[in-house]
């Protein structure tokens, strides 16, 4: 724990809160973020915020940073109310936003990137080199960290970068510091060093938001936390009154409020056998198999290596190590037609980007993995493609005009689209990566019925999913990944949102 | 919202209205574009750019961009050149400038696919490279003299029509099958709307790039022999700015730099707009300084037009 100064923040209520953020909503077309979200900070405080991936952190902190219009709700800052409209007005007001994905000019100097677009000049309009480097000295030096100011950042180490992201931030008079996930590419000693400059700030008075997956570091340095789930929020606590467990189950327990119409199939013949797979450091000796009529889920973090076993398993990506059997043979991967032929098929999780070809119709994208057999000799008759894919169209109801291009459809019939290439191609292994992201709540039962009769047909599925409820309900069994590795493995039946969540954070083995 | 089949037409047919629009300007300005004469000879002078922008539209739609067509002209010209001095056969000669153009496209499109450089820059350097090479082949001489058969391929009719604008026609009316009709033409879409779907529906994505940027090779050297049968001479320097003539048929005819779309009867048209432009200008004693001024606003406009349109649509 870092100080003993919170002890009055919360009883008292005294204080008057630099930040306070109340009954905050956000809808996005199909989908409610945020819905009466409150959240207030006090000078000199560390607030974690916690939740699973899409509990509406990131949106709240984009509405606060002014890069969201929220829908609804009242911000104010030292208990006067303060209009957002935009980037601009956040940064007037005092609210730095530190990203995961820093953004800083390789190429420039420290000096250059803390001062950038607002570095001193001389009358003449020309940079003032010795202010700016003597500021970035004092500004530095203040902050505590022992960085040369004409340092080129590339040069830089990946938590030194974030120093000079927060040296910047700080470059002109903040009172709000948003973090998001700065230590997930940190060494141990590399937090230490982030973790003092932190009690460094909060000296000076700077309120913190602090978003987190670990849970570790949240009672090292955090003094309250506020936990979000599915856009609401759960509670609001001391750190010194909750406990790990406690947590857990507010990110967890949600209420299972579709029906998952579930089918269960008696399993038949291994189809698919990953025996020590690795790559890189994204995937560690991951080993699993998966049997006709099987789902398989896989659950975890962001990052936790999930859609690069997706990859590698579809031959998008290669591994260093280990094994795939196919039907008990072991086979190679080389390219996406290998996994092609090996009757795989992929449902990225960004159907857009990976799945389809958006000005295509649907008969094209269906027929698209199928050019050799429907044209041996290259040349399409006409509407072989349409006779090729109109079953499928059919079979899967897929709504639209087949003329239609894909990039118009809605996200359950993008999704179908992408389904029937596969189905097409008598695809006997499928994985979905995130089935129903972006997919409204009836097309969600449409793809689980979907998934029944694949399966029912003898098909297997590894489903990666980040939705609990959809990870539970439509698994056979499940494996949970940590950092690239396969933490824990559950038969559906004995799992529960705490277990897989807990396996997820990383904390059991 | 217009279907998107209904709104390509629409761009097409607004493409064809403005060349129509054009040839009657002109019609009324001058009499002499609108006889037969002045029209075979617009359609034999635009034949070459015609031509060279198939190969573009190819290149154009995949998400590309070939720099380096006029260069390959003029080298697949000097090998032509040299071969028929060389007392080659006439198959052979034209084999060998098929073979220099393609040539050139496969490194283009080897280095595009598997070096994995942008094709604004490989196609650059080959631009140079080409042009280049053609000069320190001929050692900056043109090659001249060629027997009446060679020739006939620009000069020869076939039931009045000018053997350029056969040649052209075949052209286009294979490409156009190729590009609407193959597996081949179909990946030639895909990888421009989306490469990595593409990828991970199992298409060999590198080997395609690599022959799209063949078949802009080959349209070349077809363009090449043309061009060398028609001046009776082979030069080096020959084919400059080729490129820009190319792309600005391809985009006035509706092509898309982002790739993804576009159609070669567009590209015709394109070609059409500019050469009957150019001979209007001529017709009407419009400067060459000036003439140039023009066809930069026609290429700007068209696209501008294009551009407005869509984005009101949306």
């Amino acid at each position: 724990m870092i100080s003993a100064r919170c002890s009055g923040i919360a009883g008292s209520g005294a204080a008057v809160p630099v930040l306070e953020m109340r009954g905050i909503r956000k809808q996005f077309p199909g989908v409610v973020a945020l819905d009466e979200v409150d959240l207030s900070l006090q000078a000199g405080e560390v607030h974690v915020l916690l939740g699973e991936n899409g509990a509406g952190k990131s949106t709240l902190m984009k509405i606060l940073s002014g890069a969201y219009r929220k829908d609804a709700g009242t911000i104010l800052m030292n208990g006067a109310s303060a209009d957002i409209q935009g980037p601009g007005d956040a940064l007037a007001r005092g609210i730095r936003v530190i990203y995961q994905e820093l953004n800083l000019v390789p190429h420039l100097s420290v000096a250059e990137n803390i001062f950038l677009g607002a570095a001193p000049t001389t009358w003449g309009g020309l940079i003032d080199w010795r202010q700016l480097h003597d500021r970035t000295v004092s500004l530095l030096a203040d902050l505590g960290m022992d960085i040369a100011p004409t340092t080129p950042v590339h040069r830089l180490s990946l938590a030194q970068r974030q120093m000079v992201e927060i040296a910047k931030a700080l470059a002109t008079q903040a009172s709000v510091l948003v973090m998001d996930e700065p230590t997930s590419a940190l060494t141990s000693r590399e937090v230490d060093q982030l973790f003092a400059l932190v009690a460094r700030l909060i000296a000076r008075g700077v309120a913190i938001v602090y978003i987190t997956h670990r849970l570790d570091e949240v009672y090292r340095i955090g003094d309250r936390v506020t936990v979000l789930r599915d856009g609401r929020h759960v509670a609001t606590s001391l750190l010194s009154e909750v406990t790990v467990a406690e947590l857990v189950r507010q990110m967890a327990n949600r209420e299972v409020g579709e029906h998952l119409p579930k089918v269960r199939v008696t399993p038949g013949a291994e189809l698919l056998r990953v025996e020590g797979l690795g790559r890189g450091d994204v995937l560690t000796d991951v080993s699993f198999s998966l049997r006709a009529g099987e789902v398989v889920g896989i659950g975890g973090l962001l990052g936790a290596g999930r859609t690069e076993l997706a990859r590698v398993l579809a031959g998008a990506d290669r591994a260093d190590t280990g094994q795939i059997f196919v039907a008990g043979q072991p086979v190679c991967l080389r390219t996406p037609a290998d996994a092609i032929a090996h009757r795989i098929g992929l449902l990225p999780e960004d159907r857009k980007a990976q799945g389809l070809v958006g000005g295509f119709t649907i008969e094209r994208n269906i027929a698209l993995p199928h050019g050799r057999q429907l044209a041996p000799y290259g040349y399409l008759p006409a509407r072989c493609e349409a006779t090729m894919a109109e079953p499928h169209v059919r079979e899967l109801r897929i709504k639209g005009a087949s003329t239609q291009p894909a990039r118009l459809l809605s996200g359950g019939n993008q999704q179908k689209v992408v389904l029937g290439k596969w189905v097409a191609g008598n695809a006997r292994i499928f994985i979905f990566d995130e089935p129903t992201r972006g997919v409204d709540v009836g097309a969600k039962v449409e793809i689980y019925n979907l998934m029944n009769r694949l399966t029912a047909a003898g098909a297997g599925i590894i489903m990666i999913s980040s939705e609990l409820p959809e990870l539970l309900g439509m698994s056979d069994r499940i494996l949970v990944m940590h950092r690239g590795r396969v933490q824990a493995e559950f038969q559906s039946a004995d799992a529960t949102q705490e277990s897989v969540l807990t396996a997820a954070l990383g904390l059991a083995s | 919202m217009t279907r998107p089949g209904a709104l390509a037409r629409a761009r097409q047919f607004g493409t064809v209205l403005g060349l129509l629009a054009l040839s009657a300007v002109l019609w009324a300005l001058t009499p002499h574009f609108l006889t037969v004469p002045n029209l075979l000879n617009v359609a034999q002078q635009t034949s070459i750019n015609a031509i060279i922008a198939v190969g573009m539209t190819f290149v154009i739609i995949s998400g590309g961009i070939d720099l380096s067509v006029g260069s390959i002209v003029a080298l697949s010209g000097v090998a032509l050149g040299a071969a028929l001095q060389d007392g080659q056969a006439l198959p052979v000669a034209l084999a060998i400038a098929l073979g220099a153009g393609v040539a050139c496209g496969l490194v283009n499109g080897a280095i595009v696919s598997w070096g994995g450089l942008p094709p604004f820059i490989v196609t650059l350097g080959m631009m140079s490279i080409a042009r280049g090479a053609a000069l320190l082949f001929t050692e900056g001489r043109p090659v001249s003299g060629f027997d009446p058969l060679f020739r006939s391929i620009a000069t020869g009719h076939v039931g009045g029509v000018p053997a350029p604008i056969i040649v052209t026609i075949a052209v286009y009316l294979i490409a156009h099958v190729v590009l609407t009709r193959t597996t081949f033409g179909r990946y030639v879409y895909a990888i421009g709307g989306n490469e990595e779907a593409t990828r991970l529906a199992g298409v060999p994505v590198r080997f395609h790039k690599t022959m799209i940027y063949a078949v802009s090779g080959l349209v070349s050297g077809i363009a090449a022999v043309i061009l060398t049968a028609r001046l009776n001479s082979a030069q080096p320097i020959a084919g400059m700015m080729y490129e820009l003539d190319a792309i600005a048929a391809t985009v006035i005819g509706g092509t898309s730099l982002m790739g993804g779309q576009g159609s070669l009867a567009g590209t015709l048209v394109g070609a059409l707009i500019m050469g009957v432009l150019r001979n209007g200008l001529n017709l009407l004693g419009v400067s060459s300084f000036l003439q140039q001024i023009v066809i930069g606003a026609v290429i700007i406009g068209a696209v501008l037009v294009d551009t407005l349109l869509k984005r009101h649509r949306n």
